[in-house]
């Protein structure tokens, strides 16, 4: 069965070179997502829950001293962030409009992002694991130059991709210092990992190695205050660019700390917990003040994942700061990290189907939307609601269980620790979330529509992904154990 | 077969040409080109069935070894040696106009543009084999004064004598420096062969201020071959100046062959633990302020050649970097990931120089549209020179980087890792240029069908070496930096 996991990386990859042979890109890019999409249905069909190690392995040695091998696998996390990584991308593929300018190269870079996250998620071996996900460096920064839209296009892609450029170059040190303090086994990830559980690093090691680690991570998952490249960028970025950065590669910083980090080097991570908490709470807070003062969609968007990044943080506070058995907050970072990804996906694909109709995206000229466009006004108070965190939406799901990691182990004789009194400060992120979508609601949708503009209604082929996306919502709000059953506790 | 008649063979094929292109002048003087590639790529095959113990025990053996390393080195400088002659064959009209003054002038002249290469390639795979410290200084000294006469070919033009004046001036400075250098190796330990000096000098309490002085003298010629701060200075000029295909020749062979002589050197001083003591961290600064000086100076750059100098410079720092962790295998992969990466940005820029007529950035603008393939094509090598992941470039910045970590060598990662993020903004520049600008016009832009097959094999090996890099790995097979014999390490007597 391995094969289907080498499929699914190499695919994406292949149909972009093909692409860039003059292959047609809609059908071919159409047709591997679609491919994708039934190989990792293949992939939870024949997943193991009982088992413990990684599946579906495969290795093959690219280079003997040091010990670097192209191997891939997956346990219950990865699983997830697959489906996530396909999800999006066959909306991001769909939403592309084949007579756009340069519309080749928007469906090749975009299986190019997809396939870095892909095989970056589906990588045991540490170098792979980083190497893949900077495969979506140079698409990102090609995109957002060529086909961005506004004035800024361009100082965005430049900010995002140095930013990102020496952000994973400090994450590349630290992961070479993690790996020199374990004794240089080689990097496969599974063996690095029983060598930590086994002969733990020298505390005052860990504690600077994972510093490397939260700023390099950090700067991928615009911890504040290494956010400043993200909003600019989804907002200038073309659609697909800002779905799948937003949705699934911003993800890999997450995944990384998860995988990497609290495991590996527990002390470390806890000694840094408080600054952790510190920055999350900034995240969370003066993100969503941000977020509130912002005229334009897409920017509104572009800080909200800045923001929700904080509830991701707070989980990864919590794993650090009351030790792996609160699987409460594992589980729920991970169904958090996909039901984020999904609702900002859907919110960046809403807004360029409003700034197709309207050609507006400020907040202030749109009125009316819902009566003109009604399901585009449905489709976006779903979105708007699971960004929030309402019950019955996927978010709520997964914010629920990281508030309540916050509270794991807590004695009310010992009084509230900082994690808890964090915890409580972050819960006030739903309510800042509430405030400016439920007010960037009401101006665009509320009201009369404008009459001096066409609202032609959603096509079938338009509400085709969004319906997907949307529906993913609904599905995971209502049934979260569809997607905690592959997690192993 | 012996392989030292692989350099016999070499030069004998030059010197066939020369007489040949002098007695019977060829009207095309590709045919020249093209016999010279090929017999080079006929050496390059020979390469995998020589047998180094056939070595001549008394007369060649001594001098001569024919250990991975070099036998690596001189496969390197083979493929560039070829590239660099195929290249010179797309530049013709180029090369016409610099040195007759006129496109269509068939005289003379440009026949030894194709000829001399071929001895600089043979003193390069000497240099790669040399053991004796006076035979190493001969090959070098072949290899220079090739290049003095390359590098000044187009008289016609201004800059490229420029550069031939600057570079014979610097040159033989540095020449200067290493013979002086060897003197006092030579003085403080009474040998000049490499394997006895390996066995002695590690041990040895006496004479220390003489052999750091001396090992400080060679390390300042060679810093001058490579390119390192600061004896960079002469880099940016002379690769501004020379004609491109010399350009590529000095930034890829040479500069791989001064590394792996570097390397050879230094590792006897590095292992006599009171002259490590003073040398390593000379060879800190020097590396750590060749990333600055390389990396910042090429932010500003707007003429591509210049700035491929400047990433020359920043390249060097990196690779001494390595030679300083110690793990000679990885340099050597990060050089020949260097020779695929910079040898298709140099053929990027004679196509783009021989139809635009400039080699500025800006020449570059809308080639994405002009020619995507070619576009392409300097994207992965742009993406390699940055260190992007999955290109050869990245697992050479890896090593490194892994290396330094290693041996704790904490400030020059943390010079390393801004120097960089920093090349990311100047090779995404070009990037730049060629997405994002509008072009001037709209036409496409012609490749040749020999530069098409160039770049193609060189793009694949750029992306292949990211994704596998064993291929690599296993020609070099983790032996010792310096070969020491047996019947050597055993006679070697200290004075």
């Amino acid at each position: 069965m391995p094969i289907v996991l080498i499929l699914l990386v190499f695919l994406p990859l292949a149909a972009a070179a093909l692409i860039g042979l003059r292959a047609p890109a809609r059908a071919t890019s159409l047709g591997t997502a679609i491919v994708m999409v039934f190989l990792v249905a293949a992939l939870n069909h024949y997943f193991d829950r009982e088992s413990p190690s990684m599946q579906f392995a495969s290795s093959l040695t690219v280079m003997e001293n040091p010990g670097i091998a192209l191997a891939f696998g997956i346990d219950g996390m990865s699983l997830v962030m697959l489906l996530l990584s396909v999800l999006v991308l066959f909306a991001a593929l769909w939403m592309i409009d084949p007579l756009a300018d340069n519309a080749r190269l928007q469906y090749a870079g975009s299986l190019l992002i997809a396939g870095g996250a892909i095989g970056a998620f589906a990588s045991t071996d540490l170098f792979f694991f980083f190497a893949f996900h900077e495969l979506a460096l140079i698409p990102t920064f090609l995109l957002i130059g060529m086909c961005g839209r506004g004035s800024n296009a361009r100082s965005a892609a430049w900010r995002i991709t140095l930013y990102l450029g020496l952000g994973s170059l400090i994450l590349l040190v630290g992961l070479l210092a993690l790996h020199h303090a374990l004794g240089q086994p080689g990097f496969s990830i599974t063996e690095l990992h029983a060598r930590a559980m086994a002969d733990p690093i020298a505390p005052e090691t860990q504690s600077w190695i994972a510093l490397l680690l939260i700023i390099g991570f950090g700067s991928l998952v615009s911890l504040v205050p290494l956010h400043s490249w993200a909003a600019p960028a989804y907002a200038a970025a073309p659609t697909p660019v800002a779905m799948l950065h937003a949705g699934v590669l911003k993800k890999f910083g997450l995944y990384g700390l998860l995988r990497v980090a609290v495991p590996m080097l527990p002390e470390g991570m806890r000694e840094w917990a408080g600054l952790l908490l510190v920055l999350l709470l900034l995240n969370i807070i003066y993100m969503g003040l941000v977020t509130i003062a912002c005229k334009r969609l897409d920017t509104m968007f572009g800080c909200s994942s800045v923001m929700h990044m904080g509830y991701l943080f707070l989980a990864v506070a919590a794993l650090s700061l009351t030790g792996p058995d609160n699987t409460l907050a594992y589980r729920g970072a991970i169904l958090l990290m996909f039901a984020h990804g999904v609702s900002i996906a859907l919110l960046f694909a809403l807004a360029d189907r409003i700034e197709s109709r309207t050609g507006t995206l400020e907040i202030a000229r749109l009125s009316g939307l819902g009566r003109a466009m009604p399901s585009l006004g449905f489709l976006f108070g779903i979105a708007a609601f699971a960004s929030i965190g309402l019950p019955g939406l996927a978010n709520f799901a997964g914010e629920l269980l990281v508030f309540l990691s916050g509270f794991h182990g807590f004695r009310p004789s010992e009084g509230l620790q900082p994690l808890q009194w964090a915890t409580i400060l972050a819960v006030w992120g739903v309510v800042i979330s509430a405030v400016y979508m439920l007010r960037a609601y009401r101006t665009a949708f509320m009201g009369d529509p404008d009459a001096s503009r066409r609202h032609d209604v959603l096509t079938t082929e338009e509400k085709l992904p969004l319906a997907a996306l949307a529906g993913a919502l609904v599905v995971v709000g209502f049934f979260p154990n569809l997607l905690l059953q592959y997690l192993p506790f | 077969m012996s392989p030292h008649y692989l350099e016999i063979f070499v030069i004998g094929l030059a010197l066939t040409l020369l007489m040949a292109d002098a007695f019977f002048p060829a009207r095309e003087k590709r045919v020249i080109a093209w016999i010279g590639a090929s017999g080079l790529a006929i050496v390059f095959g020979l390469l995998f069935v020589v047998d180094p113990a056939a070595l001549p025990p008394d007369t060649i053996a001594p001098y001569y070894s024919a250990d991975p390393h070099a036998l690596f080195f001189k496969g390197l400088a083979l493929i560039a040696t070829i590239f660099v002659l195929l290249l010179g064959c797309d530049f013709m009209p180029v090369l016409r106009r610099g040195i007759n003054g006129a496109d269509n002038d068939r005289k003379g002249g440009v026949a030894e543009s194709f000829i001399l290469p071929l001895f600089a390639c043979a003193g390069m795979m000497w240099m790669a084999s040399a053991t004796d410290l006076i035979f190493l200084f001969l090959s070098l000294e072949l290899v220079t004064i090739s290049f003095y006469v390359l590098v000044a070919s187009m008289r016609r033009q201004v800059g490229s004598l420029e550069a031939g004046v600057k570079y014979l001036l610097l040159g033989a400075l540095s020449t200067g420096m290493l013979v002086y250098g060897i003197t006092w190796v030579f003085g403080a330990t009474g040998m000049t062969k490499m394997s006895q000096l390996a066995v002695a000098v590690p041990g040895m309490t006496d004479n220390i201020a003489a052999l750091t002085f001396g090992s400080m003298l060679v390390l300042a010629a060679l810093a001058f071959k490579v390119g390192l701060f600061p004896f960079h200075s002469w880099i940016p000029d002379v690769y501004q100046g020379a004609p491109t295909p010399v350009t590529a020749f000095l930034a890829v062979a040479s500069k791989a062959a001064a590394v792996l002589v570097l390397a050879r050197f230094l590792d006897p001083f590095l292992n006599n633990p009171e002259i490590a003591a003073k040398l390593i961290p000379v060879l800190g600064v020097i590396s750590g302020a060749t990333l600055l000086f390389g990396n910042l100076g090429a932010l500003g750059q707007y003429n591509f050649k210049r700035l491929m100098a400047y990433s020359s410079i920043a390249h060097a720092g990196f690779l001494l970097l390595g030679i300083l962790g110690r793990d000679f295998t990885l340099v050597s992969f990060y050089l020949g990931a260097y020779v695929c990466m910079t040898l298709a940005a140099f053929f990027a820029i004679s196509i783009v120089r021989r139809s635009v007529g400039r080699d500025d950035l800006s020449a570059f603008n809308g080639l994405a549209r002009r020619n995507p393939a070619l576009a392409f094509t300097l994207v992965v090598s742009a993406a390699s020179l940055a260190g992007v992941p999955l290109t050869a470039g990245f697992i050479g910045k890896f090593g490194v980087l892994m290396g330094a970590v290693n041996a704790g060598y904490w400030p020059l990662v943390a010079v390393a890792v801004p120097a960089a993020a920093v090349g990311f903004y100047y090779y995404f520049k070009i990037v730049r240029h060629m997405f994002w600008e509008k072009p001037d016009d709209l036409e496409p832009l012609p490749v040749g069908r020999l530069s098409t097959t160039a770049l193609a094999l060189l793009t694949a090996g750029t992306l292949v070496l990211g994704f596998y890099p064993r291929l690599l790995e296993r020609a070099i097979q983790d032996a010792p930096i310096v070969p020491i014999p047996a019947a050597t390490a055993n006679t070697a007597d200290t004075p």
